[in-house]
């Protein structure tokens, strides 16, 4: 039911249990459905036997939903978010390291310095630099340093966290589990009532 | 009270209330045969002759009882035969728990001797897996290893059981209430969505029920009966859903789809309102997907969310337990009132009952009798009049499996075994032997082709070691007849790789196996053949030599609208469009 119209790029949480074996049935998922992970990175969350993985997936309507709904078959998985229909922060960091001539070491300082980079190692001819950011600011300081010769990169691949008070929340009093997820939505609807709690932007 | 890993897995089988098992010893998983021995049962193994036969043996008891169906084998190449078992089930949500014999842990990963990654490889056709590390682990995973494959949408679980987690000891307690906060299938159907599938079956002019192998599953028959008798809704069923409402019923219309009947699938193109049960919109079934109830809206129960919408946009969607929601419906529309309708929509609906009744006269499946050559259609249709179809039908894949799907008149759920969704050829004879197995007390009757049967012909070992009361069919045509009926319509005749007039003397192969072996080959000796099959108590294998050249028909070619179907052998026009529009697979 592919029918390529509206593709577009999602980035999706989702909550699993931190075992052996659920990266390999993520990543299995989507090879065998033939979907496409544009980036994909995991971590433990606050609850050392959950991880969370953030996914940026691109498809049009029909694969995102596929894709929620076939994450949800997974045993292991506890929680899939589409952060993209809510309103949230993402953030991806990367290191590279530059080479830094002379005649070039003041500009790199300063486009560091414009992008708000950290110098995270520094040898006579090059600069590592450490640059957090999204996608756009990223791929604009990379464009900018590419001249000078950038000897090696890595990109972490996109985290992401829903902005409000929602996160916060569920850490402290909510238990984990797709029943729970019900009761967790009409909270949510509460409390963004709640005149204390706003959003931030950085 | 500390036990052997081994017998803590037998414990914990017996907890589950499993009596019986089919599998096949080897290395690594010695030590579970080894606590076999002398476990106080009761838990009865039986032994098959190859790994894949185990998993199907499994599928089929599942199938017959209800229940969740066991096989073990060992590590490495036991593991791989065993893996097409598994997707057999996964596609067709049949609940088993098939447990692997692994090497010991300090060797995984070593390129061992009958090592493989045996997680790694059934990881997509399971609907989870288990490697169990330590002994202690071992009742948890089985407790939750069987409530997976039984719940929600039913499907395989594999557990590897490397050999040292089998021999270490451990404290035996098995785990009582179970809570998995990352699983937890919806069963009730959304009331508002149920009020909505209500409302629009009431409006419908013309409405059918599309009902597949889930509801067999959820042994909700009585429900669906209910509900098609409260709103006088004709009933077609899937491959996979026959059985699940009575053949003979007014409302029945019979099976849709590619080998599908001709007034089944023109309701489903004709209808107003389509509501489909435990079914998955398989592309068997749908044919070209926008020619498939073109103009219903379409309503959808199936347990598994991930179904919906999959392959065709659905407008009313429910997630729940096939039986709790046709029960719901019932509610629903009895509280809707069925007499309200308007006679407008009530004069529609009669009209629309006495088109497909007349659908039904015109084209029913049909086949043209010879005096020389037995046709296949035949051998079905005695069979189906010799069990009075109360016989437990199990088949192989290819034309015999339509043709017993075609006419044999079914009238129970839990009945029919056949490998719909893989389509796995020799799935039969082990398949029977699970169903035996689980209803000792029922007829269980093979049909069989000559190339599918070939495939897993060793199980008759098994048949007659356990004095199994199957009876085999062979539908004898000499080749791969679903695959040169292809080559006819699709492929312009240039036949290739399908004759096997080369097989064994069947009669003579059952007799060395021990069984009875008897033969027809004209078509008065059909029915004295299967009367004295039927009559004598041990296995017995018909090999009935049928015509070579009979097609199956109705049939859709791949790709094809249901709309467009072949109802008889194609002239040169004909299959010249069916070969250029040849879309699908």
């Amino acid at each position: 039911m592919q029918n390529g119209h509206g593709v577009s790029k999602h980035t999706i949480a989702v909550l699993v249990e931190n075992k052996f074996g659920v990266l390999s049935r993520v990543a299995g998922l989507f090879s065998a459905r033939g979907y496409n992970i544009e980036s994909l990175s995991v971590g433990e969350t606050l609850d050392a036997t959950v991880s969370r993985m953030t996914l940026v997936v691109r498809g049009d309507e029909f694969v995102l939903e596929q894709v929620v709904k076939q994450l949800h078959k997974l045993i292991d998985v506890i929680k899939v978010t589409d952060l993209t229909r809510e309103n949230h922060v993402e953030r991806e960091l990367v290191l590279m390291r530059v080479n830094a001539e002379v005649q070039h070491r003041t500009e790199i300082l300063r486009t560091a310095d414009i992008f708000r980079a950290k110098v995270v190692d520094v040898t006579p001819t090059t600069f590592t630099l450490e640059v957090t950011g999204d996608e756009s600011k990223l791929n604009a300081i990379i464009e900018l340093l590419k001249p000078m010769g950038i000897q090696e990169l890595v990109r972490t691949g996109k985290v992401a966290i829903a902005r409000g008070s929602k996160s916060a929340r569920r850490r402290s009093e909510e238990p984990l589990g797709k029943s729970a997820d019900a009761q967790r939505r009409r909270r949510d609807v509460e409390s963004s009532q709640d005149p204390r709690v706003t959003g931030f932007v950085d | 009270m500390k036990m052997s890993g081994a017998r803590i897995v037998l414990e914990s089988l017996k907890r589950e209330g499993v009596d019986v098992m089919f599998g096949l010893p080897g290395g690594a998983v010695l030590p579970l045969y080894d606590a076999l021995y002398d476990f106080p049962g009761p838990l009865r193994h039986v032994l098959v002759r190859q790994e894949a036969a185990a998993g199907h043996a499994a599928e089929g008891y599942a199938r017959v009882t209800g229940k969740v169906g066991v096989c073990v084998v060992t590590s490495g190449p036991a593991a791989t035969n065993l893996v097409t078992a598994l997707q057999d089930a996964y596609m067709d949500s049949m609940p088993i728990v098939a447990f692997t014999g692994q090497v010991p842990t300090h060797l995984i990963g070593n390129d061992a001797f009958q090592e493989a990654d045996n997680v790694g490889i059934t990881r997509p056709c399971t609907k989870h897996n288990y490697l169990v590390k330590d002994t202690k682990d071992i009742t948890l995973v089985i407790r939750e290893a069987f409530h997976i494959a039984a719940t929600g949408r039913p499907g395989p679980v594999h557990i590897d059981l490397p050999k040292d987690v089998l021999m270490k000891q451990a404290d035996f307690e098995y785990p009582g209430n179970l809570h998995l906060r990352s699983y937890n299938p919806t069963y009730e159907g959304h009331p508002g969505q149920v009020k909505k599938a209500a409302k629009a079956m009431m409006r419908a002019r013309r409405a059918v029920l599309y009902v597949g192998g889930g509801v067999i599953g959820a042994d909700a028959s009585k429900e669906l009966q209910a509900l098609a008798e409260l709103t006088r809704i004709p009933v077609t069923t899937t491959l996979m859903g026959l059985g699940a409402f009575p053949s003979d019923h007014a409302l029945s219309l019979g099976m849709l789809g590619m080998h599908g009947g001709y007034a089944p699938n023109m309701a489903v193109y004709n209808a107003d309102c389509l509501i489909a049960v435990g079914a998955r919109f398989d592309d068997r079934v749908t044919g070209k997907v926008d020619q498939f109830a073109p103009q219903a809206e379409i309503i959808h129960i199936d347990v598994d969310p991930s179904s919906i919408s999959k392959n065709i946009k659905v407008h009313v969607p429910i997630v729940g337990d096939a039986r709790r929601v046709l029960a719901q419906l019932v509610e629903a529309v009895r509280q809707e009132g069925v007499g309200q309708t308007p006679s407008l929509v009530r004069e529609a609906r009669e009209q629309w009952l006495r088109q497909l009744g007349q659908w039904q006269q015109k084209h029913p499946f049909r086949y043209d009798w010879d005096d020389e050559l037995i046709k296949p259609q035949y051998v079905v249709e005695e069979i189906s009049n010799l069990t009075k179809g109360e016989a437990i039908i199990v088949t192989g894949v290819g034309q015999h499996q339509m043709w017993a799907a075609q006419h044999y008149r079914f009238r129970h759920p839990r009945h029919w075994l056949t490998s719909g969704g893989l389509g796995t050829m020799g799935y039969g004879l082990p398949a029977a032997i699970g169903a035996q197995v689980g209803r000792p007390d029922r007829l269980v009757v093979l049909v069989d082709g000559d190339g599918s049967f070939v495939m897993s012909s060793q199980e008759m070992a098994t048949i007659v070691e356990n004095q199994l009361p199957v009876k085999v069919v062979v539908i004898n045509n000499g080749g791969h007849g679903m695959v040169r009926q292809w080559q006819d319509i699709i492929y312009g005749g240039r036949f290739h790789s399908i004759d096997l007039s080369a097989s064994p003397d069947f009669v003579k192969l059952a007799e060395a196996y021990g069984a009875v072996g008897i033969r027809a080959s004209k078509p008065n000796e059909v029915v004295p053949a299967l009367e004295k099959a039927f009559a004598i108590p041990g296995p017995v294998l018909v090999d009935v030599m049928v015509d070579r050249d009979e097609f199956c028909f109705p049939m859709v070619p791949a790709g094809g609208a249901n709309k467009d179907m072949l109802l008889e052998r194609p002239n040169k026009d004909v299959k010249a469009k069916a070969a250029k529009s040849q879309t699908g697979f």
